[in-house]
């Protein structure tokens, strides 16, 4: 099944949005205005390529930090996303008691993720145990770094959705780091994909940069688990084009020509000339598109610096799912 | 009301909720073909089939990630970790995604899930099939922490348990299994709240907290001291967390003294929580100082008996402890 012109634009649109969406927080933390950010800049194009291959509202994902654009591709919007860096009381995930990009969405049914990396992909196993055990058609998405898959958590997850042949496709954003270790002190093997072989499962590799090659590869494997014929890991190769965090100083890890030689590379611009060279998008709509995005997230800042923060003793609760107290 | 063990009880209140409720679930090592190695899920694979009663990997870590998501979907897991002392490797799944998710996701997402372990020592188990771990979760809000001591209330709270929206910790006092019995109604409806102590022997010259194991001794040091003229007031603290302070105190307020036994090490155990609370609102109400009869502070059981022996608090050790009290 090949993407329409319509849907491919759309994805185009969401990398986009979400690139300057990106780009907007570190702005706001330089200017001081917010405590943190974590980016996905470089990573949008395995983001948005696997969310489009999913059915909103009916599947299951189970992000991790990094996956701004594949929030945005899963309805979350601008200003929910800016409430978050702002600590409002209105963002989605949490109510603004998680960090920004703890992602958590229920009307999506993107489930929370916690910090302790790898912890989500047991709870993409026992989701998909649950659809299994409803006999019901639904798939899980999750995601995760390359370096979390050096936790026992994600070889255990991977491990029983393989025994029990389970709907989920398991999502590695291979973005060369782990805030400053590189791949090759995480694993010896040549990724991610290869450690799916011991685990009795196909493992695939994608180029990351190509957004419509995620969108199909992770397609298939949705088609696959949909089918009821298992998991699959798939493993996008990418580059972290940023520092880890706002926090972070990648000058002190990698050289500022390694960083410029990925820029070459970069997702947007590869959607970008594949759209012009197809004849799907002309320069003058792609300026469109831009004032678009920069206008959206103009609103979204307004919008989420005068939305009211949380009343400090709303931390109170809820701790329970019927509230309790010490007798 | 039928007699029956304690492990006969945990195994009731499983096969009452598999076939209440198609959304509960058993999973843990060995829980299917074998039924348990303390045979807790006998006769449930056989009932409920592999999908319902399911043997996991040999990995903790996955019993309790796998429920986490199973229970985010809708479903009702009841995770078995064989023993208390294996818990560990699933300790990060516990505390930073099963406490946390309600809070973190303000209310969206909820883990209604019940992890069941056997705890405790006495049955030459050594440093690995003895431990008491109770205490690294009586500190963490968002898990509830349940011990029964006795038949009624291992079936009892555990139904409760397998009903609760909220994750909760079941420690099982494993030396009790079968030596510990009991009747039981044969109604399947009743249950036992989570929360409430419960005050097992009225008394008036002391009060002695206690729970699982150490609860069963401290009725058998009652009844050894009321025939020396001491006479125990036992609450059976059955709940541990949320902490049922107001039973406490109450019970201090008759007493006037308060003796708290487990068999967990000393420092840091749950009965400074127990030590704590009276010593805040109950002080005035003492006559002497509040004791902690409990294990000693070496890292776990050892398994030559008379070194276990030397470790494990017993009926004996809380018979002394409360004539010391008395004396006071």
């Amino acid at each position: 099944m090949s993407l329409s012109n319509e849907k491919k634009k759309e994805m185009f649109w969401i990398m986009l949005l979400s690139r300057r969406l990106d780009e907007r927080a570190w702005v706001l933390h330089r200017q001081g205005k917010i405590a943190f950010h974590i980016s996905g800049i470089g990573q949008e194009a395995a983001q948005v390529g696997a969310a489009s291959a999913i059915t909103k509202g009916k599947d299951w994902l189970v992000p991790y930090y990094r996956d701004l654009a594949m929030m945005i591709a899963m309805g979350m919007t601008p200003a929910e996303f800016l409430m978050s860096l702002f600590g409002k009381a209105a963002e989605p995930t949490s109510g603004a008691r998680q960090m920004p990009s703890h992602f958590s969405l229920k009307r999506a049914n993107i489930v929370s993720h916690s910090a302790p990396v790898a912890t989500q992909s047991p709870h993409a196993a026992g989701i998909a145990l649950g659809i299994k055990m409803d006999k019901s058609d639904q798939v899980v998405l999750t995601t995760i770094g390359e370096g979390a898959t050096s936790q026992g958590e994600w070889y255990e997850a991977v491990n029983f959705a393989a025994v029990h042949t389970l709907p989920v496709v398991f999502l590695v954003e291979n973005n060369q780091y782990a805030i400053s270790v590189p791949q090759k002190l995480q694993m010896a093997v040549s990724g991610a994909a290869e450690k799916a072989c011991g685990l009795g499962l196909e493992g695939i590799k994608v180029d990351g940069t190509q957004v419509f090659k995620v969108h199909q590869t992770v397609l298939d494997a949705v088609v696959k688990a949909r089918q009821g014929e298992g998991p699959t890991v798939i493993e996008a190769e990418m580059y972290r084009l940023t520092p880890h965090s706002s926090d972070d100083d990648d000058r002190s890890y990698r050289t500022r020509e390694e960083v410029e030689r990925h820029k070459k590379k970069d997702p947007i611009i590869l959607a970008k000339n594949h759209l012009l060279s197809e004849g799907l998008l002309s320069e003058e709509e792609y300026q469109t598109l831009e004032e678009k995005a920069k206008s959206q997230v103009d609103d979204a800042v307004k919008a989420a610096q005068q939305a009211p923060f949380p009343k400090g003793e709303t931390a109170a609760s809820p701790v329970y799912a019927q509230e309790v107290n010490h007798g | 009301m039928a007699e029956i063990t304690l492990v006969e009880a945990v195994r009731q209140a499983m096969d009452e909720e598999l076939g209440r409720d198609k959304k509960v679930f058993v999973i843990g090592e060995d829980v299917g073909v074998r039924g348990g190695v303390f045979r807790a899920t006998v006769g449930l694979f056989e009932k409920y089939g592999d999908e319902r009663v399911i043997d996991s990997p040999l990995a903790e870590l996955t019993i309790v990630g796998v429920g986490i998501g199973a229970a985010l979907y809708g479903k009702r897991p009841i995770c078995e970790i064989q023993f208390a002392d294996f818990i560990y490797p699933a300790f990060n799944q516990i505390i930073s995604e099963a406490a946390k998710m309600f809070y973190r996701s303000n209310g969206d997402w909820s883990v209604p899930m019940v992890i069941r372990a056997p705890y405790g020592g006495g049955i030459g188990g050594g440093l690995y099939h003895s431990q008491s771990v109770e205490a690294f979760f009586t500190h963490v809000p968002g898990l509830k922490v349940v011990i029964p001591s006795n038949p009624y209330d291992a079936k009892g709270l555990l139904k409760s348990a397998v009903r609760d929206p909220n994750p909760v910790l079941f420690f099982e006092p494993k030396k009790g299994y079968r030596l510990i019995k009991g009747e039981v109604p044969d109604d399947e409806d009743y249950t036992v709240p989570i929360g409430p102590a419960k005050i097992t022997r009225a008394g008036q010259d002391m009060s002695v907290f206690a729970y699982g194991m150490m609860h069963h001794y401290a009725l058998q040091a009652a009844e050894t001291v009321a025939k020396e003229g001491i006479d125990v007031e036992i609450v059976d603290l059955r709940t541990l967390y949320p902490v049922d302070r107001e039973t406490i105190l109450k019970s201090v307020r008759k007493t006037s003294k308060a003796l708290i036994v487990h068999e967990d090490n000393l420092t840091g155990g749950y009965g400074a929580e127990v030590a704590a609370t009276i010593a805040e609102w109950g002080f005035m109400d003492l006559d002497a100082p509040i004791r902690r009869l409990a294990g000693p502070d070496v890292p776990a059981v050892p398994f030559s008996h008379p070194m276990q022996g030397w470790f494990m608090v017993d009926a004996d050790k809380i018979a002394n402890a409360i004539r010391d009290l008395a004396s006071f």
